[in-house]
Protein backbone atom coordinates (compact mmCIF):
# COMPACT_ATOMS: atom_id res chain seq x y z
CA UNK A 1 0.00 0.00 0.00
CA UNK A 2 1.29 3.09 -1.05
CA UNK A 3 1.14 6.79 0.70
CA UNK A 4 -1.29 8.07 -1.12
CA UNK A 5 -1.87 11.91 0.64
CA UNK A 6 -1.38 15.24 -0.88
CA UNK A 7 -1.25 18.61 0.09
CA UNK A 8 -3.40 21.28 -1.66
CA UNK A 9 -2.05 24.63 0.56
CA UNK A 10 -2.66 23.88 4.08
CA UNK A 11 -5.03 21.13 3.26
CA UNK A 12 -3.76 17.53 3.85
CA UNK A 13 -5.88 15.30 1.81
CA UNK A 14 -5.75 11.36 2.55
CA UNK A 15 -5.23 10.93 -1.26
CA UNK A 16 -5.61 12.98 -4.45
CA UNK A 17 -9.00 12.10 -5.47
CA UNK A 18 -12.02 14.52 -4.83
CA UNK A 19 -15.39 14.67 -6.79
CA UNK A 20 -15.93 17.70 -8.73
CA UNK A 21 -18.97 20.33 -8.15
CA UNK A 22 -22.02 19.96 -9.47
CA UNK A 23 -21.22 16.09 -10.21
CA UNK A 24 -21.99 14.71 -6.29
CA UNK A 25 -24.75 16.64 -4.61
CA UNK A 26 -23.78 17.38 -1.30
CA UNK A 27 -21.88 14.02 -0.94
CA UNK A 28 -25.19 12.40 0.67
CA UNK A 29 -26.64 11.41 -2.80
CA UNK A 30 -23.94 9.06 -3.09
CA UNK A 31 -23.74 7.76 0.20
CA UNK A 32 -25.79 4.39 -0.60
CA UNK A 33 -23.31 3.38 -3.24
CA UNK A 34 -20.09 4.60 -1.85
CA UNK A 35 -18.19 4.90 1.35
CA UNK A 36 -17.37 8.66 1.44
CA UNK A 37 -14.48 8.70 4.12
CA UNK A 38 -12.22 7.11 1.39
CA UNK A 39 -12.09 10.22 -0.63
CA UNK A 40 -9.52 12.74 -0.23
CA UNK A 41 -12.29 15.59 -0.78
CA UNK A 42 -15.81 16.27 -1.87
CA UNK A 43 -16.69 19.27 -3.66
CA UNK A 44 -19.81 20.12 -3.02
CA UNK A 45 -22.24 21.88 -5.50
CA UNK A 46 -21.99 25.73 -6.52
CA UNK A 47 -23.58 28.24 -3.36
CA UNK A 48 -24.38 31.79 -3.78
CA UNK A 49 -25.12 34.49 -2.01
CA UNK A 50 -28.97 34.22 -2.94
CA UNK A 51 -30.84 31.43 -4.12
CA UNK A 52 -30.77 31.13 -7.39
CA UNK A 53 -33.51 28.71 -10.00
CA UNK A 54 -31.23 28.04 -12.72
CA UNK A 55 -31.89 27.94 -16.09
CA UNK A 56 -35.10 26.30 -17.60
CA UNK A 57 -35.21 23.24 -18.83
CA UNK A 58 -33.86 21.13 -20.88
CA UNK A 59 -30.53 21.55 -19.76
CA UNK A 60 -29.29 18.80 -20.97
CA UNK A 61 -27.48 17.56 -23.92
CA UNK A 62 -25.45 14.01 -24.53
CA UNK A 63 -22.86 14.33 -26.83
CA UNK A 64 -20.25 11.65 -27.84
CA UNK A 65 -18.66 10.19 -24.85
CA UNK A 66 -19.61 13.66 -22.70
CA UNK A 67 -22.29 15.73 -22.40
CA UNK A 68 -23.43 19.27 -22.57
CA UNK A 69 -25.22 21.25 -19.29
CA UNK A 70 -26.85 24.59 -18.78
CA UNK A 71 -27.76 24.26 -14.95
CA UNK A 72 -26.83 27.76 -14.34
CA UNK A 73 -26.13 27.25 -10.70
CA UNK A 74 -29.48 26.23 -9.49
CA UNK A 75 -29.14 26.16 -5.40
CA UNK A 76 -30.86 27.19 -2.31
CA UNK A 77 -28.05 30.21 -1.25
CA UNK A 78 -25.38 29.66 1.30
CA UNK A 79 -27.38 31.02 4.53
CA UNK A 80 -29.60 28.05 3.50
CA UNK A 81 -26.62 25.80 3.14
CA UNK A 82 -25.09 26.72 6.47
CA UNK A 83 -28.47 26.32 8.25
CA UNK A 84 -30.07 22.68 6.60
CA UNK A 85 -26.97 21.25 4.53
CA UNK A 86 -24.09 21.74 6.71
CA UNK A 87 -25.54 19.87 10.05
CA UNK A 88 -26.17 16.91 7.47
CA UNK A 89 -22.77 17.11 6.13
CA UNK A 90 -20.07 18.10 8.43
CA UNK A 91 -19.27 14.96 10.41
CA UNK A 92 -18.55 13.14 6.87
CA UNK A 93 -15.21 12.20 7.64
CA UNK A 94 -13.26 13.76 4.48
CA UNK A 95 -13.15 17.32 3.76
CA UNK A 96 -15.61 18.91 2.78
CA UNK A 97 -15.38 22.07 0.05
CA UNK A 98 -17.70 24.42 -0.86
CA UNK A 99 -18.00 25.90 -4.05
CA UNK A 100 -18.91 29.26 -3.77
CA UNK A 101 -19.74 31.51 -6.92
CA UNK A 102 -21.08 35.13 -7.63
CA UNK A 103 -22.47 37.89 -9.72
CA UNK A 104 -19.97 40.74 -8.23
CA UNK A 105 -16.45 40.77 -6.58
CA UNK A 106 -18.27 41.83 -3.26
CA UNK A 107 -20.88 38.65 -3.71
CA UNK A 108 -18.18 36.41 -4.08
CA UNK A 109 -16.57 37.46 -1.17
CA UNK A 110 -19.92 38.07 1.23
CA UNK A 111 -20.41 34.50 0.25
CA UNK A 112 -16.91 33.30 1.05
CA UNK A 113 -16.84 34.92 4.19
CA UNK A 114 -20.54 33.25 5.39
CA UNK A 115 -18.32 29.99 4.52
CA UNK A 116 -15.82 30.85 6.16
CA UNK A 117 -18.09 31.05 9.77
CA UNK A 118 -18.44 27.21 8.96
CA UNK A 119 -15.81 25.24 11.25
CA UNK A 120 -15.91 22.20 9.09
CA UNK A 121 -15.60 23.50 5.55
CA UNK A 122 -11.68 23.89 6.08
CA UNK A 123 -11.40 25.47 1.54
CA UNK A 124 -13.73 26.68 -0.94
CA UNK A 125 -13.09 26.83 -4.55
CA UNK A 126 -13.94 29.92 -6.37
CA UNK A 127 -16.01 29.07 -9.38
CA UNK A 128 -14.77 32.05 -11.99
CA UNK A 129 -15.89 30.05 -14.93
CA UNK A 130 -19.23 28.99 -14.94
CA UNK A 131 -20.50 29.48 -18.91
CA UNK A 132 -23.83 28.90 -17.81
CA UNK A 133 -25.10 32.84 -15.83
CA UNK A 134 -24.97 36.07 -17.64
CA UNK A 135 -24.11 37.54 -14.54
CA UNK A 136 -20.96 36.80 -13.48
CA UNK A 137 -19.36 33.19 -13.10
CA UNK A 138 -17.16 33.28 -16.07
CA UNK A 139 -17.15 36.49 -16.92
CA UNK A 140 -14.30 36.87 -14.03
CA UNK A 141 -12.70 33.63 -15.35
CA UNK A 142 -11.54 34.97 -18.64
CA UNK A 143 -9.65 38.03 -17.99
CA UNK A 144 -6.84 38.32 -16.20
CA UNK A 145 -8.40 41.52 -14.46
CA UNK A 146 -11.85 40.23 -14.04
CA UNK A 147 -9.64 36.74 -12.13
CA UNK A 148 -7.77 38.85 -10.04
CA UNK A 149 -10.51 41.24 -9.17
CA UNK A 150 -12.56 38.39 -7.28
CA UNK A 151 -9.82 36.62 -5.82
CA UNK A 152 -8.53 39.85 -4.07
CA UNK A 153 -11.74 40.79 -2.88
CA UNK A 154 -12.30 36.80 -1.42
CA UNK A 155 -8.70 36.51 0.23
CA UNK A 156 -9.38 39.70 2.24
CA UNK A 157 -12.99 38.18 3.43
CA UNK A 158 -11.48 34.00 3.50
CA UNK A 159 -8.72 33.03 5.19
CA UNK A 160 -8.84 29.22 4.79
CA UNK A 161 -7.64 27.37 1.97
CA UNK A 162 -8.87 29.09 -1.16
CA UNK A 163 -9.36 26.92 -4.64
CA UNK A 164 -10.16 29.10 -7.85
CA UNK A 165 -11.36 27.00 -10.53
CA UNK A 166 -10.21 27.97 -14.28
CA UNK A 167 -12.43 28.12 -17.22
CA UNK A 168 -10.75 26.53 -20.55
CA UNK A 169 -12.88 29.10 -22.66
CA UNK A 170 -9.43 31.36 -22.71
CA UNK A 171 -6.67 31.89 -25.20
CA UNK A 172 -3.65 31.20 -22.18
CA UNK A 173 -4.84 29.63 -19.15
CA UNK A 174 -1.41 29.92 -17.44
CA UNK A 175 -2.05 33.99 -17.35
CA UNK A 176 -5.38 33.35 -15.68
CA UNK A 177 -3.52 30.85 -13.34
CA UNK A 178 -0.75 33.31 -12.89
CA UNK A 179 -3.09 36.44 -11.93
CA UNK A 180 -5.11 34.03 -8.93
CA UNK A 181 -1.73 33.05 -7.78
CA UNK A 182 -0.25 36.23 -7.25
CA UNK A 183 -3.62 37.88 -5.51
CA UNK A 184 -3.08 34.79 -2.89
CA UNK A 185 -5.45 31.72 -4.27
CA UNK A 186 -3.58 29.01 -2.34
CA UNK A 187 -4.64 26.63 -5.81
CA UNK A 188 -5.93 26.24 -8.62
CA UNK A 189 -8.58 23.35 -9.97
CA UNK A 190 -9.12 23.12 -13.93
CA UNK A 191 -10.57 23.23 -16.09
CA UNK A 192 -13.96 23.52 -15.69
CA UNK A 193 -16.70 23.10 -18.63
CA UNK A 194 -15.80 24.06 -22.14
CA UNK A 195 -18.59 26.27 -23.66
CA UNK A 196 -20.42 24.34 -26.57
CA UNK A 197 -23.54 23.70 -28.19
CA UNK A 198 -26.13 21.43 -29.98
CA UNK A 199 -28.90 21.28 -32.09
CA UNK A 200 -32.05 19.53 -33.06
CA UNK A 201 -31.32 19.16 -36.34
CA UNK A 202 -35.36 17.40 -36.76
CA UNK A 203 -36.82 20.92 -34.68
CA UNK A 204 -34.48 23.03 -36.44
CA UNK A 205 -33.60 24.16 -32.93
CA UNK A 206 -30.32 24.90 -29.96
CA UNK A 207 -31.31 22.02 -27.94
CA UNK A 208 -30.32 23.87 -24.49
CA UNK A 209 -32.69 26.00 -22.97
CA UNK A 210 -29.98 28.90 -23.19
CA UNK A 211 -29.00 27.84 -26.46
CA UNK A 212 -25.11 26.71 -25.31
CA UNK A 213 -23.91 24.89 -22.10
CA UNK A 214 -20.90 23.19 -20.73
CA UNK A 215 -18.95 20.38 -22.33
CA UNK A 216 -17.88 17.62 -20.14
CA UNK A 217 -16.78 14.04 -20.03
CA UNK A 218 -14.20 11.61 -21.21
CA UNK A 219 -14.53 13.65 -24.86
CA UNK A 220 -12.79 16.34 -22.83
CA UNK A 221 -9.80 14.45 -21.64
CA UNK A 222 -7.02 15.70 -23.84
CA UNK A 223 -7.49 19.05 -23.65
CA UNK A 224 -7.90 19.42 -19.87
CA UNK A 225 -4.54 17.41 -19.33
CA UNK A 226 -2.96 19.94 -21.57
CA UNK A 227 -3.97 22.52 -20.03
CA UNK A 228 -3.11 20.88 -16.12
CA UNK A 229 0.31 20.47 -18.04
CA UNK A 230 1.04 23.83 -19.09
CA UNK A 231 -0.65 25.16 -15.87
CA UNK A 232 1.39 22.91 -13.54
CA UNK A 233 4.62 24.82 -15.15
CA UNK A 234 3.36 28.31 -14.88
CA UNK A 235 2.42 28.54 -11.26
CA UNK A 236 4.31 27.21 -7.98
CA UNK A 237 0.90 26.64 -6.15
CA UNK A 238 -0.61 23.14 -6.24
CA UNK A 239 -2.87 22.29 -9.21
CA UNK A 240 -5.98 20.28 -9.01
CA UNK A 241 -7.00 18.79 -12.38
CA UNK A 242 -10.17 17.81 -13.62
CA UNK A 243 -11.56 17.31 -16.94
CA UNK A 244 -12.67 13.96 -18.49
CA UNK A 245 -11.26 11.52 -15.78
CA UNK A 246 -13.11 8.39 -15.85
CA UNK A 247 -10.75 5.61 -14.27
CA UNK A 248 -7.63 5.46 -12.57
CA UNK A 249 -5.36 5.54 -15.77
CA UNK A 250 -6.67 8.60 -16.40
CA UNK A 251 -6.02 9.70 -13.14
CA UNK A 252 -2.71 8.75 -12.94
CA UNK A 253 -1.95 11.37 -16.52
CA UNK A 254 -3.29 13.91 -14.67
CA UNK A 255 -0.90 13.81 -11.68
CA UNK A 256 2.16 12.65 -14.20
CA UNK A 257 1.01 15.77 -15.67
CA UNK A 258 1.63 17.79 -12.66
CA UNK A 259 -1.61 17.48 -10.95
CA UNK A 260 -1.58 17.12 -6.89
CA UNK A 261 -4.93 16.39 -6.74
CA UNK A 262 -7.91 15.41 -9.20
CA UNK A 263 -11.45 15.36 -9.32
CA UNK A 264 -13.69 13.15 -10.63
CA UNK A 265 -17.11 14.76 -12.30
CA UNK A 266 -19.78 13.51 -15.04
CA UNK A 267 -18.43 10.24 -14.81
CA UNK A 268 -20.01 9.77 -11.02
CA UNK A 269 -23.39 10.00 -13.02
CA UNK A 270 -22.35 6.53 -14.73
CA UNK A 271 -21.11 5.04 -12.45
CA UNK A 272 -21.52 6.59 -9.13
CA UNK A 273 -18.83 3.96 -7.56
CA UNK A 274 -16.19 5.47 -9.66
CA UNK A 275 -14.37 7.91 -7.58
CA UNK A 276 -13.70 4.61 -4.89
CA UNK A 277 -12.46 2.46 -7.65
CA UNK A 278 -10.02 5.35 -9.03
CA UNK A 279 -8.66 5.43 -5.17
CA UNK A 280 -7.81 2.14 -5.51
CA UNK A 281 -6.55 2.14 -8.91
CA UNK A 282 -3.91 4.94 -8.07
CA UNK A 283 -2.43 2.91 -5.48
CA UNK A 284 -2.51 -0.11 -7.73
CA UNK A 285 -0.45 1.67 -10.40
CA UNK A 286 2.04 2.77 -7.24
CA UNK A 287 2.92 -0.30 -6.60
CA UNK A 288 2.91 -1.90 -9.74
CA UNK A 289 5.78 0.64 -10.38
CA UNK A 290 7.22 0.15 -7.31
CA UNK A 291 6.41 3.72 -6.24
CA UNK A 292 6.16 4.78 -2.34
CA UNK A 293 3.78 7.69 -2.23
CA UNK A 294 1.74 9.06 -4.76
CA UNK A 295 4.52 12.39 -4.54
CA UNK A 296 7.13 10.41 -6.43
CA UNK A 297 5.04 10.69 -9.78
CA UNK A 298 3.35 14.65 -9.64
CA UNK A 299 4.75 16.22 -12.34
CA UNK A 300 6.85 13.50 -13.45
CA UNK A 301 5.82 13.14 -17.49
CA UNK A 302 8.77 14.20 -19.66
CA UNK B 1 -26.33 -0.94 -8.40
CA UNK B 2 -26.11 -4.58 -9.85
CA UNK B 3 -25.25 -6.76 -12.25
CA UNK B 4 -28.46 -8.48 -13.45
CA UNK B 5 -28.71 -11.36 -15.91
CA UNK B 6 -30.96 -11.37 -19.00
CA UNK B 7 -33.14 -14.32 -18.73
CA UNK B 8 -35.12 -13.12 -21.84
CA UNK B 9 -35.65 -10.16 -24.37
CA UNK B 10 -38.86 -10.04 -26.98
CA UNK B 11 -39.76 -8.19 -29.68
CA UNK B 12 -44.02 -7.64 -28.58
CA UNK B 13 -43.82 -5.19 -31.98
CA UNK B 14 -40.95 -3.97 -33.80
CA UNK B 15 -38.96 -1.10 -32.48
CA UNK B 16 -39.47 -2.43 -28.92
CA UNK B 17 -38.04 -4.42 -26.77
CA UNK B 18 -39.54 -6.39 -23.51
CA UNK B 19 -36.47 -7.14 -21.13
CA UNK B 20 -36.56 -9.45 -18.36
CA UNK B 21 -33.85 -9.49 -15.90
CA UNK B 22 -33.14 -11.07 -12.92
CA UNK B 23 -30.51 -11.11 -10.24
CA UNK B 24 -29.31 -14.70 -9.78
CA UNK B 25 -28.40 -14.35 -6.30
CA UNK B 26 -30.99 -12.57 -4.35
CA UNK B 27 -34.90 -11.57 -4.31
CA UNK B 28 -34.99 -8.35 -6.34
CA UNK B 29 -35.41 -5.36 -3.62
CA UNK B 30 -38.83 -3.58 -2.92
CA UNK B 31 -39.90 -2.27 -5.76
CA UNK B 32 -42.88 0.68 -6.09
CA UNK B 33 -44.81 0.83 -8.97
CA UNK B 34 -43.65 4.22 -10.59
CA UNK B 35 -40.26 3.75 -10.00
CA UNK B 36 -37.66 3.44 -12.68
CA UNK B 37 -33.90 2.00 -13.60
CA UNK B 38 -30.82 3.85 -15.13
CA UNK B 39 -28.99 1.25 -17.31
CA UNK B 40 -25.41 1.22 -18.14
CA UNK B 41 -25.54 0.86 -21.80
CA UNK B 42 -22.18 -0.76 -23.26
CA UNK B 43 -21.28 -0.96 -26.72
CA UNK B 44 -22.93 2.32 -27.53
CA UNK B 45 -19.63 4.57 -28.93
CA UNK B 46 -21.97 7.84 -29.11
CA UNK B 47 -23.66 7.03 -25.71
CA UNK B 48 -22.49 8.20 -22.40
CA UNK B 49 -25.15 8.28 -19.58
CA UNK B 50 -26.96 6.03 -18.54
CA UNK B 51 -30.49 5.02 -20.35
CA UNK B 52 -33.61 5.48 -17.53
CA UNK B 53 -36.23 3.03 -18.14
CA UNK B 54 -39.71 3.15 -15.89
CA UNK B 55 -40.42 -0.38 -14.41
CA UNK B 56 -43.17 -2.42 -16.33
CA UNK B 57 -43.42 -5.19 -14.04
CA UNK B 58 -42.07 -7.24 -10.98
CA UNK B 59 -42.74 -11.35 -11.40
CA UNK B 60 -41.87 -11.94 -7.81
CA UNK B 61 -42.10 -15.75 -8.65
CA UNK B 62 -39.73 -15.55 -11.14
CA UNK B 63 -37.70 -12.95 -9.59
CA UNK B 64 -38.00 -10.95 -13.02
CA UNK B 65 -38.20 -7.10 -13.91
CA UNK B 66 -39.49 -6.09 -16.75
CA UNK B 67 -38.53 -3.50 -19.22
CA UNK B 68 -40.15 -2.33 -21.93
CA UNK B 69 -37.66 -0.08 -24.07
CA UNK B 70 -38.70 1.81 -26.83
CA UNK B 71 -35.41 1.97 -29.15
CA UNK B 72 -35.72 5.25 -30.60
CA UNK B 73 -31.58 6.00 -30.65
CA UNK B 74 -28.42 4.19 -30.05
CA UNK B 75 -28.46 3.81 -27.03
CA UNK B 76 -31.84 2.22 -26.37
CA UNK B 77 -31.33 0.00 -29.23
CA UNK B 78 -28.15 -1.28 -27.94
CA UNK B 79 -29.99 -2.32 -24.71
CA UNK B 80 -33.08 -4.22 -27.10
CA UNK B 81 -30.46 -5.83 -28.66
CA UNK B 82 -29.26 -7.52 -25.34
CA UNK B 83 -29.60 -11.55 -25.11
CA UNK B 84 -30.63 -14.19 -22.98
CA UNK B 85 -27.89 -14.55 -20.46
CA UNK B 86 -26.06 -11.35 -20.96
CA UNK B 87 -24.98 -8.85 -18.03
CA UNK B 88 -26.50 -5.56 -17.51
CA UNK B 89 -25.37 -3.29 -14.79
CA UNK B 90 -28.74 -1.51 -13.09
CA UNK B 91 -29.23 1.23 -10.61
CA UNK B 92 -32.32 0.77 -9.29
CA UNK B 93 -35.03 1.05 -7.59
CA UNK B 94 -35.49 4.87 -8.50
CA UNK B 95 -37.72 7.96 -7.79
CA UNK B 96 -40.50 8.09 -6.11
CA UNK B 97 -44.13 5.92 -6.85
CA UNK B 98 -47.65 6.77 -7.63
CA UNK B 99 -50.13 6.75 -4.55
CA UNK B 100 -51.84 3.59 -4.55
CA UNK B 101 -53.31 4.13 -1.14
CA UNK B 102 -55.59 6.92 -2.44
CA UNK B 103 -56.61 5.69 -5.66
CA UNK B 104 -60.52 5.15 -4.78
CA UNK B 105 -62.46 1.77 -5.58
CA UNK B 106 -62.12 3.16 -9.55
CA UNK B 107 -58.97 4.07 -10.59
CA UNK B 108 -58.05 4.72 -14.52
CA UNK B 109 -54.72 3.44 -15.78
CA UNK B 110 -54.13 5.88 -18.74
CA UNK B 111 -50.88 4.99 -21.13
CA UNK B 112 -50.12 6.32 -24.42
CA UNK B 113 -46.87 4.69 -26.36
CA UNK B 114 -44.28 2.84 -24.17
CA UNK B 115 -46.05 5.17 -21.47
CA UNK B 116 -47.89 1.96 -20.73
CA UNK B 117 -44.90 0.30 -19.36
CA UNK B 118 -45.90 1.36 -15.68
CA UNK B 119 -49.48 1.15 -15.74
CA UNK B 120 -48.89 -2.80 -16.34
CA UNK B 121 -47.25 -3.12 -12.44
CA UNK B 122 -49.15 -0.20 -11.42
CA UNK B 123 -52.56 -2.16 -12.29
CA UNK B 124 -50.93 -5.36 -10.85
CA UNK B 125 -49.80 -4.06 -7.61
CA UNK B 126 -53.61 -2.50 -7.38
CA UNK B 127 -55.25 -5.95 -8.26
CA UNK B 128 -53.41 -7.30 -5.16
CA UNK B 129 -54.80 -4.86 -2.80
CA UNK B 130 -58.72 -5.86 -4.53
CA UNK B 131 -59.26 -3.07 -6.86
CA UNK B 132 -60.37 -3.60 -10.18
CA UNK B 133 -58.68 -1.15 -12.54
CA UNK B 134 -59.74 -0.16 -15.69
CA UNK B 135 -56.68 0.20 -18.26
CA UNK B 136 -57.21 2.69 -21.31
CA UNK B 137 -54.27 2.11 -23.63
CA UNK B 138 -53.78 4.13 -26.41
CA UNK B 139 -51.53 3.72 -30.00
CA UNK B 140 -51.37 5.07 -33.41
CA UNK B 141 -52.55 1.18 -34.82
CA UNK B 142 -53.17 -2.01 -33.48
CA UNK B 143 -49.80 -3.32 -34.67
CA UNK B 144 -48.09 -0.70 -31.92
CA UNK B 145 -50.72 -2.13 -28.70
CA UNK B 146 -48.51 -4.52 -27.15
CA UNK B 147 -49.06 -6.93 -23.41
CA UNK B 148 -52.66 -6.50 -24.03
CA UNK B 149 -52.91 -10.10 -22.67
CA UNK B 150 -50.57 -9.21 -19.83
CA UNK B 151 -52.52 -5.93 -18.68
CA UNK B 152 -56.51 -8.35 -18.97
CA UNK B 153 -54.74 -10.53 -16.03
CA UNK B 154 -55.29 -7.12 -13.63
CA UNK B 155 -57.72 -5.48 -14.44
CA UNK B 156 -60.71 -4.33 -17.68
CA UNK B 157 -58.70 -3.31 -20.98
CA UNK B 158 -60.11 -0.88 -23.18
CA UNK B 159 -57.85 0.62 -26.51
CA UNK B 160 -57.99 3.64 -28.76
CA UNK B 161 -56.33 3.83 -31.57
CA UNK B 162 -55.72 6.68 -33.91
CA UNK B 163 -56.28 4.86 -37.18
CA UNK B 164 -59.59 2.41 -35.39
CA UNK B 165 -57.78 -0.61 -36.03
CA UNK B 166 -58.30 -1.60 -32.63
CA UNK B 167 -61.00 -0.01 -30.03
CA UNK B 168 -61.88 3.25 -30.44
CA UNK B 169 -61.00 5.67 -32.92
CA UNK B 170 -59.04 8.58 -31.86
CA UNK B 171 -57.12 9.47 -28.64
CA UNK B 172 -57.06 8.40 -25.27
CA UNK B 173 -59.30 11.60 -24.42
CA UNK B 174 -61.74 11.05 -27.22
CA UNK B 175 -62.73 7.18 -25.69
CA UNK B 176 -66.51 7.03 -24.96
CA UNK B 177 -65.59 5.75 -21.06
CA UNK B 178 -64.38 8.90 -20.13
CA UNK B 179 -68.09 10.21 -20.87
CA UNK B 180 -69.79 7.41 -19.55
CA UNK B 181 -68.44 6.69 -16.49
CA UNK B 182 -66.88 8.25 -13.07
CA UNK B 183 -63.48 7.53 -11.68
CA UNK B 184 -62.24 7.66 -8.50
CA UNK B 185 -58.29 8.62 -9.28
CA UNK B 186 -56.36 9.11 -12.46
CA UNK B 187 -52.77 7.75 -13.76
CA UNK B 188 -50.86 8.68 -16.63
CA UNK B 189 -48.07 8.33 -18.93
CA UNK B 190 -47.41 8.72 -21.87
CA UNK B 191 -46.23 12.02 -24.62
CA UNK B 192 -47.15 14.92 -23.15
CA UNK B 193 -49.61 16.69 -25.18
CA UNK B 194 -51.55 13.13 -24.19
CA UNK B 195 -50.78 13.68 -20.56
CA UNK B 196 -51.61 17.53 -20.84
CA UNK B 197 -55.27 16.63 -22.28
CA UNK B 198 -55.53 13.68 -19.45
CA UNK B 199 -55.06 16.38 -16.67
CA UNK B 200 -57.10 18.67 -18.57
CA UNK B 201 -60.19 16.17 -18.63
CA UNK B 202 -58.81 15.26 -14.92
CA UNK B 203 -58.92 18.91 -13.73
CA UNK B 204 -62.20 18.99 -15.05
CA UNK B 205 -63.84 16.65 -13.64
CA UNK B 206 -61.91 17.06 -10.51
CA UNK B 207 -60.50 13.64 -10.32
CA UNK B 208 -57.11 13.76 -8.36
CA UNK B 209 -54.62 12.65 -11.29
CA UNK B 210 -51.05 11.42 -11.34
CA UNK B 211 -48.67 12.03 -13.85
CA UNK B 212 -45.35 10.12 -15.28
CA UNK B 213 -42.32 12.54 -16.36
CA UNK B 214 -39.58 11.66 -18.31
CA UNK B 215 -37.54 14.71 -18.51
CA UNK B 216 -33.99 13.79 -19.76
CA UNK B 217 -32.22 12.93 -17.41
CA UNK B 218 -28.03 12.30 -16.49
CA UNK B 219 -27.62 10.91 -12.53
CA UNK B 220 -30.76 9.81 -12.17
CA UNK B 221 -29.75 10.48 -7.99
CA UNK B 222 -31.01 14.31 -7.46
CA UNK B 223 -26.99 15.17 -7.89
CA UNK B 224 -26.92 16.78 -11.17
CA UNK B 225 -29.78 18.98 -11.39
CA UNK B 226 -30.39 18.41 -15.36
CA UNK B 227 -33.73 16.84 -15.10
CA UNK B 228 -35.60 19.60 -12.94
CA UNK B 229 -39.41 20.44 -14.01
CA UNK B 230 -40.87 23.88 -12.95
CA UNK B 231 -43.75 23.15 -10.07
CA UNK B 232 -45.33 24.80 -7.02
CA UNK B 233 -41.67 24.56 -4.92
CA UNK B 234 -39.90 25.92 -8.09
CA UNK B 235 -37.15 23.96 -9.83
CA UNK B 236 -37.19 20.05 -8.69
CA UNK B 237 -35.40 16.80 -9.89
CA UNK B 238 -37.69 14.86 -11.64
CA UNK B 239 -35.55 12.00 -11.09
CA UNK B 240 -35.54 12.30 -7.40
CA UNK B 241 -38.77 14.35 -6.24
CA UNK B 242 -40.41 12.53 -9.25
CA UNK B 243 -41.01 10.92 -11.51
CA UNK B 244 -44.49 10.88 -10.09
CA UNK B 245 -46.47 14.32 -9.85
CA UNK B 246 -50.08 15.16 -8.70
CA UNK B 247 -51.23 17.93 -12.04
CA UNK B 248 -51.74 20.14 -9.15
CA UNK B 249 -48.45 20.88 -8.03
CA UNK B 250 -47.01 21.40 -12.27
CA UNK B 251 -46.58 24.22 -14.03
CA UNK B 252 -48.59 22.81 -16.91
CA UNK B 253 -51.07 25.05 -18.69
CA UNK B 254 -53.70 23.06 -18.58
Amino acid sequence: MADLSTHIGALRLKNPVMTASGTFGYGLEYADFIDLSQLGGIIVKGTTLAPRQGNPYPRMAETPQGMLNCVGLQNNGVDYFAQHIYPQIKDIDTHMIVNVSGSSPEDYAACAARVNALERIPAIELNISCPNVHDGGMAFGVSTKGAASVVKAVRKAYDKTLIVKLSPNVTDITEIARAVEDEGADSVSLINTLMGMSIDSERRKRTLSIGTGGLSGPCVKPIALRMVYQVARAVRIPVIGLGGISNAADAVEFLLAGASAIQIGTMNFVDPTVSVKVVQGINDYLDRHGFQTVQDIIGIVE
Amino acid sequence: MLDLKVTGNSHPTPGYSLLRLTDPQNPLPEILPGQFVQLLVENAPHTFLRRPISVNHVDRTANELWLLIHMIGEGTTQLGRLAEGDSVNVIFPLGNSFSTEQCGSAPLLVGGGVGIAPMLYLGSQLKAMGITPTFLLGARSHADLMQLEEFEKYGRVLLTTEDGSAGERGFVTQHSVLSQERFSHIYCCGPKPMMIAVARYALGKDIPCEVSLENLMACGLGACLCCVEDTDLGNVCVCKEGPIFNIKKLKWQI
